[in-house]
């Protein structure tokens, strides 16, 4: 009995482990490493999530005048990082546009459990446009895009669309990653620099060797150290990982995670920090140096407006720094003038579309030409890098 | 491998301990009173919360670490109304408490997410100890918390091998029956220590929010309630084993991000090319290994957990 019951117990415990790691807060697009654990999960299944039969009627339901746009949130607005700054967006274009705005925090990157609130929200809430902000709801909203044609569905960091009411929008976070390496590397005084890195996949290393690329740019002997934890959000793990970068000898700290917690290290240790997702120098304004940033009311309000007019038609939308959608915070009180000037004169070119981070000539860690001179990679090359470029101190495929 | 990186490895691996010590020591109290809970995660979450909104209003992290201990009793009271008092399933009582905790305290906390309490836990560093070269700050300059862990488990370790209470207690984890017959009552006994190991939680979860990582934010939590009943059985319900295990996780715990960091070659391996994903599921490895072998070493006699673990117990039904 006893040993029949530890084993029971031990099954539990596995189960709800694997299921507390995967559905964890997970951002961006984090593709096998977080959805497989999730579809493991014993999620309540029962008939109901699945007996919405899409009847042609209730898809053209409530057609008011007003556009009611809802949003899917992978993670609490309070999290003062990825999904705050999507509800930053969504409360922008609401103020914007006259729309009326839905959300839902939380929604695991479960394919039943997206489906009942995305039901719900077209069925009983007439919303007109949905947002899903997590790279684990592309499946689900694919099939839902075919089930009711008259609802757009717009699909934040995936790839799928298709050609009526399905597509996908991300921001060009390396542009103004690149910025913030510039002035990050022009901080540190120990020429070591930790970044805090999520997971081994091709946007994070592309952020990583963006914020490199920059900090050579204003420091050529840089170094790059990478700290994976394998989390999106997991404080502990995350402000000890910082602390652990510079212990090594680092005196700033970059990251890709959701938490403040490295930025709080970085504080007690009298080190410098460049924050991720949103301005976060009230957490540790000591340190804060600045920050990539996401803007994504305007593009939120654009979407809103268009399919108020009837004039939506689905993209793959990949907006920079030129479109406003990804931006820099603003630089500490002592970062120095000239780097700033810098700072702004790369950010013109950026903007102005006349130079990109990944411009040739580049190597990679072994000394390989990944970018011939004069060259700049395309989307597709940007998206699939699984390289670290020169300057970087770890391992690409941990 | 500088000094400060091993340095620091040691004094990561204390805190991540103390973390998950403090709360599988109350688990242990529940389990060896034959009361599986498996709401750590949520008692630890709904502490961290708590701890941290009354140190944000206090300015004091003691208040804080008793308030946080409060409420974790109060939530392990609930398991213990359900799963002790009403006999329902401790199982899913547990899981229950789990979520709903998990749930209550990101409801509770979401108007604080983001801000920082004047005053934290601070290192003690103990007056000339602390000083001393490698083991100073090591053993003598950590949180007054870590000290406290250590205290509550000669503690716990007394009252359980050496008191009239603690010989009730185990009894009644191994058969609530024979307790009841010999006048001691079970649902008292076992609503008591299913409290008391809340407590524990609550305040462990209070030290994640006031010290290991400032601040409140949904999840933060982070599977540490789950390593925490790992670690109970891994300790197999010794005070003393757990220490033991609750070092051990500490030091994958913090080996997770510094082995990344160590320019050291091991028979041939670069220790820094070991992925760090495979170092996080090493404590659930650990304790499968550990389960194995203490059921191999107790085959021919009965298990070492507690023989009524898990049994909810009514006086009518025999």
């Amino acid at each position: 009995m006893a040993k029949k019951f530890l084993l029971k117990l031990l099954v539990v415990v596995a189960t709800i482990t694997l299921v507390a790691v995967g559905c964890g807060n997970d951002d961006d697009a984090a593709p096998e490493l977080a959805t497989a654990p999730a579809t493991e999960a014993p999620a309540p299944e029962p008939a109901a999530t699945e007996a919405p039969e899409p009847e042609p009627a209730a898809t053209e339901a409530p057609m008011d005048d007003e556009i009611v746009a809802a949003f899917v949130f992978v993670g609490p607005v309070g999290d003062a990082g990825w999904t705050w700054a999507h509800d930053q967006g969504r409360r922008f274009a609401e103020e914007q546009t006259g729309a009326t705005t839905l959300f839902v925090e939380n929604v695991p990157e479960v394919a039943e459990d997206f489906r009942a609130v995305v039901v719900d929200f077209i069925e009983n809430e007439g919303a007109d446009v949905i947002f899903g902000t997590s790279f684990g709801y592309m499946d689900p909203m694919e099939e839902l895009a075919g089930e009711y044609p008259n609802v757009v569905f717009e699909h934040a960091s995936g790839y799928k669309m298709n050609d009526t009411n399905f597509g996908n929008y991300f921001g060009r976070m390396y542009q103004p990653r690149y910025l913030s390496g510039m002035a990050a590397g022009a901080m540190t005084e120990t020429d070591q620099i930790g970044y805090v890195a999520a997971f081994p996949i091709p946007e994070v290393l592309r952020g990583i060797n963006a914020f490199t690329l920059g900090a050579q740019r204003t420091n050529p002997d840089v170094e790059v150290h990478v700290n994976w934890t394998f989390t999106w959000f997991d404080p502990a793990i995350e402000g000890d990982a910082a602390t652990a970068l510079l212990e090594a000898g680092a005196d700033v700290i970059a990251m890709h995670q959701d938490s403040t917690a490295p930025g709080i290290a970085a504080q007690e240790a009298g080190a410098r920090w460049v924050s991720y997702n949103s301005d976060m120098s009230a957490f540790a304004p000591d340190a804060f140096i600045t920050a990539p940033v996401w803007d994504w009311g305007p593009y939120y309000a654009r979407i809103i407006e268009a399919v108020a007019a009837g004039s939506y038609t689905p993209g793959a939308y990949w907006g920079g720094m030129g479109d406003g959608i990804v931006t820099l915070a603003d630089p500490a009180p002592d970062v120095p003038v000239e780097v700033i000037d810098q700072v702004i004169e790369v950010w013109e070119q950026i903007e102005s579309g006349a130079w990109d981070v990944f411009t040739g000539e580049i190597r990679d860690q072994d000394g390989n030409v990944v970018v011939a001179a004069g060259e700049t990679l395309d989307d597709g090359a940007m998206l699939g890098m699984s390289y670290f470029v020169e300057g970087v101190v770890g391992n690409a495929s941990p | 491998m500088s000094e400060a990186a091993l340095v620091g490895l040691f004094v990561a691996t204390v805190q991540f301990g103390t973390l998950v010590f403090l709360a599988a020591l109350g688990e242990l109290i529940a389990e060896r009173a034959g009361v599986l809970n498996l709401g750590v995660e949520g008692m630890m979450a709904m502490g961290a919360v708590s701890g941290f909104m009354v140190g944000l209003e206090t300015g004091s992290p003691w208040a804080a670490f008793f308030a946080a201990a409060a409420v974790g009793a109060l939530v392990g009271g609930l398991h213990a109304l359900v799963s002790v008092v009403m006999g329902a399933d401790q199982v899913v009582s547990g899981l229950a408490l789990t979520i709903g905790g998990l749930g209550l305290a990101a409801y509770v906390g979401r108007n604080v997410v983001g801000e920082r309490p004047e005053t934290l836990f601070t290192d003690l560093g103990i007056a000339g100890l602390a000083d001393i070269r490698w083991f100073g700050d090591i053993f003598f300059n950590q949180p007054p918390v870590v000290y406290l862990a250590v205290l509550l488990g000669l503690a716990v370790w007394f009252v359980l091998a050496r008191t009239r209470l603690g010989l009730a207690l185990r009894a009644v984890g191994e058969s609530a029956p024979t307790t009841d017959a010999v006048g001691h009552s079970v649902m008292a006994l076992r609503s008591a220590a299913v409290m008391v190991g809340g407590a524990f939680a609550g305040a462990a979860g209070s030290f994640l929010s006031l010290y290991m990582a400032p601040g409140w934010t949904e999840g933060m939590v982070a599977g540490r309630g789950w390593i925490a009943v790992a670690l109970v059985i891994f300790g197999a319900w010794r005070p003393g084993r757990l220490a033991l295990g609750a070092l051990l996780f500490g030091f994958t715990l913090a080996l997770q991000p510094r082995l990344q960091t160590f320019d050291i070659e091991i028979l041939g391996l670069d220790v820094s090319s070991i992925s760090p994903a495979l170092l996080g599921i090493l404590p659930f490895v650990l304790t499968v290994v550990v389960l194995v072998i203490i059921s191999w070493r107790h085959r021919h006699r009965p298990s070492v957990a507690p023989a009524a673990l898990g049994l909810p117990y009514r006086r009518e039904e025999r």
